[in-house]
């Protein structure tokens, strides 16, 4: 791939013809939309029968700040939320760890115990309402936690809908909030899918994710190929613990990155569709339409924005919100202008959620499916995406499978080389980045209006809440559901899901969950060779 | 290429629980083709061990990158444990998401510069280059 040099190539390297014609296609004509294997979408009548849904993701400080932004998204129109956790959550420590001091409540909010999810949702009805939750380390514990929230609510739990990302692969690549070695986190997925089929069939129990290596740096034909690697990773540990595939395949998510160039994102999605359906069924046999359903959320940004003039980053949002909509999303998520540097303030994040609902209620888009179909560009480009595509999923197989890949560094250090390389295409001017190496002006400020300022009182405010969690609970109960989750752990073939609601049910702090279970499975050896 | 860091000891290290390590390995990869030799230290690690770490491998600068807004305080343990040790010369730079507002307070703080991704690496590399003794 040749992102040095300034000849017309997609960003993944794929030339781009001066014009497409009839000739460049495989095929003179495409099944129509919901038919295998999906090239076209989902669904027959787009997003007519449903719009995508608008999730913002937000979250900070403590659950009483968040619960409040939450209440004024809902009321601005919002469709879903999509809950951002602080770091020591993510990562297993509670508040008082060393660790966590300096990150409490920093770029998510703090979710220590069911006491904080209960007042993140209150007077919030979980029957009523979609939450996406951003978890993977603990995503068990966070889902758990979730369905204890629930209980305390009376909701039943058959009727939760959600996601919970809960995706470990990408985060031992990319994302970096691992806890345990992979073997036990895979069980832990697993665990959690397996029982949440049973007892929440409306939740997305996977999110499988390219996002985060996509910002990490690979291009968008290795995003897809990287995900789709790892979601039949997830395939086959959930055969081996006994999973009907074409049960489980219905509630396996996918959440991706859309970037600047519009055609090649939109046809990521069009030739991830078709690959996720073909292999399912080739290699496993699937034939049920519903589990060939190639099911996705986008994030809009992240390392495509700029802190240079930054209120640019409202139009390139609004570019890759289209690219996500004419690729048929599921639901989006638009990054505020600010998001490259800061949490959203309430006026930026405005902006971004009417983004999202200029495109759909003003702009057209979504009254036909696929508009795209048909356009000898778009689909020309979609076939070529879905070969790169499957020559870079051979490759991993080559090397010995993405879990190999993982634990010996090799996906990271091919990671690391590309972001080295599309750094160096915007050093050089090869990659156009305007306001940053293109009509950059000597007088440029580069503000951005409001500064978000974290009440700096939440990280004490939160260390007291946990205080006093621990000393009113009923400690007996919280260490005997403690011993019981380690026990069962103990136990290779037991799903530890009904342990860990029954720990979260007892106040037991996630930071106790996990010690606990790091002392049996320890933890994940980072490979740090580069 | 040129090799301006040729012979330096750069420590990389990615404190606190932030684990958006792509910016660090490629400053990591980018200086060891300006010529330094790098040691990565990988994620989450403590500022207590970072200090260990410069102070025993005898690094010429420590570079810290955090990208969860809690630069100020990781970066303020570094430089208070690195002059604790007696290795106050070892120069302290920090990259990542810094608001424009931080950047005096992270300088203040004791860091030897502020680097952000917007910057070329070619000037990132001739700012070490010039304030590594």
């Amino acid at each position: 791939m040749n992102a040095g040099t300034p000849n017309f190539t997609t960003p993944s390297g794929i030339e781009v013809p001066v014009v497409a014609t009839s000739d460049m296609l495989a095929r003179a004509d495409l099944e129509p939309p919901a038919a295998y294997p999906f090239t076209r979408g989902i669904f027959a009548d787009g997003f007519r029968g449903r719009p995508w849904t608008i999730r913002q993701y937000s979250g900070f400080g403590s659950a009483e700040e968040s619960n409040q932004r939450y209440k004024f998204l809902l009321k601005e129109g919002q469709t879903g939320l999509s809950v951002a956790l602080d770091l020591p959550t993510q990562c297993g420590y509670d508040p008082d760890d060393p660790m966590a001091r300096p990150e409490i409540g920093k770029v998510g909010v703090s979710l220590f115990s069911l006491s904080e999810m209960e007042t993140l949702f209150e007077g919030i009805d979980l029957g009523s309402i979609s939450t996406s939750f951003t978890i993977n380390g603990t995503a068990a514990i966070i889902y758990a936690m979730y369905l204890a929230a629930a209980d305390k609510q009376g909701i039943p739990r058959a009727k939760l809908t959600g996601t919970i990302q809960n995706d470990i692969l990408k985060e031992y690549v990319a994302r970096g909030t691992w806890i345990f070695p992979v073997p036990p986190s895979m069980r832990l997925i697993a665990d959690s899918i397996l029982y949440s089929n049973q007892v929440t069939p409306r939740f997305n129990s996977i999110s499988i994710a390219g996002a985060h290596v996509r910002d990490a740096g690979c291009t968008a034909v290795e995003e897809m190929s990287y995900t789709l690697a790892n979601g039949f990773a997830y395939v086959d540990e959930l055969i081996r613990r006994g999973g009907d595939v074409a049960k489980f395949a219905r509630r396996l998510s996918f959440f991706f990155y859309v970037h600047m160039d519009l055609f090649e994102e939109a046809c990521k999605f069009r030739s991830g569709r078709r690959v996720w359906a073909k292999l399912l069924r080739e290699r496993y046999g699937v034939t049920d339409e519903k589990a060939l359903h190639f099911r996705f959320g986008v994030v809009c940004g992240g390392s495509s924005l700029t802190s240079a003039q930054p209120y640019n980053n409202i139009v390139r949002v609004a570019i890759e919100n289209i690219a996500a909509v004419l690729g048929g999303a599921q639901s989006i998520f638009t990054c505020a202008y600010d998001e490259a540097f800061q949490i959203p303030t309430e006026f930026s994040a405005e902006i971004a959620l009417r983004t999202q609902q200029i495109v759909q209620h003003e702009s057209g888009i979504a009254a036909t499916v696929d508009p795209l179909g048909g356009s000898y560009y778009v689909e020309w480009l979609t076939d070529r995406m879905e070969k790169e595509i499957l020559q870079v999923m051979r490759e991993i197989d080559d090397y010995g499978g993405v879990i190999k890949a993982i634990e010996n560094g090799w996906l990271q250090g091919r990671i690391a080389r590309r972001a080295l390389e599309r750094k160096r295409a915007t050093d050089a001017g090869n990659r156009v980045v305007v306001g940053q190496n293109r009509y950059r002006r000597e007088d440029q400020t580069d503000s951005y209006g409001e500064v978000f300022r974290l009440d700096p009182e939440i990280a004490d405010k939160v260390l007291e809440k946990l205080a006093a969690v621990k000393q009113t609970r009923d400690a007996a109960a919280a260490a005997n559901a403690l011993d019981r989750l380690a026990e069962a752990a103990a136990r290779d073939s037991e799903n530890l899901m009904p342990w860990l609601v029954d720990c979260c049910h007892a106040y037991v702090t996630v930071g106790e969950m996990v010690t606990r279970l790091k002392s049996l499975w320890g933890e994940f050896q980072e490979p740090v060779n580069l | 290429m040129s090799t301006p860091l040729l012979g330096k000891r750069i420590l990389l290290a990615k404190p606190g629980l932030d684990g958006h390590d792509a910016g660090a390995k490629v400053i990591a990869l980018a200086l060891r083709d300006a010529g330094a030799e790098v040691i990565y230290t990988g994620l989450r690690k403590s500022p207590a061990y970072i200090v260990r770490v410069a102070v025993d491998e005898d690094v010429d600068a420590v570079g810290l990158s955090v990208l969860s807004g809690s630069h100020k305080e990781l970066t303020r343990e570094v430089v208070a444990g690195l002059k604790a040790a007696g290795a106050q010369d070892i120069p302290v730079f920090v990259g990542g998401t810094i608001p424009p507002d931080d950047r005096a307070l992270l300088l203040d703080a004791g860091a030897g510069g502020v680097f952000t991704s917007d910057m070329p690496l070619a000037a990132v590399i001739d700012e070490l280059a010039a304030k590594i003794r």
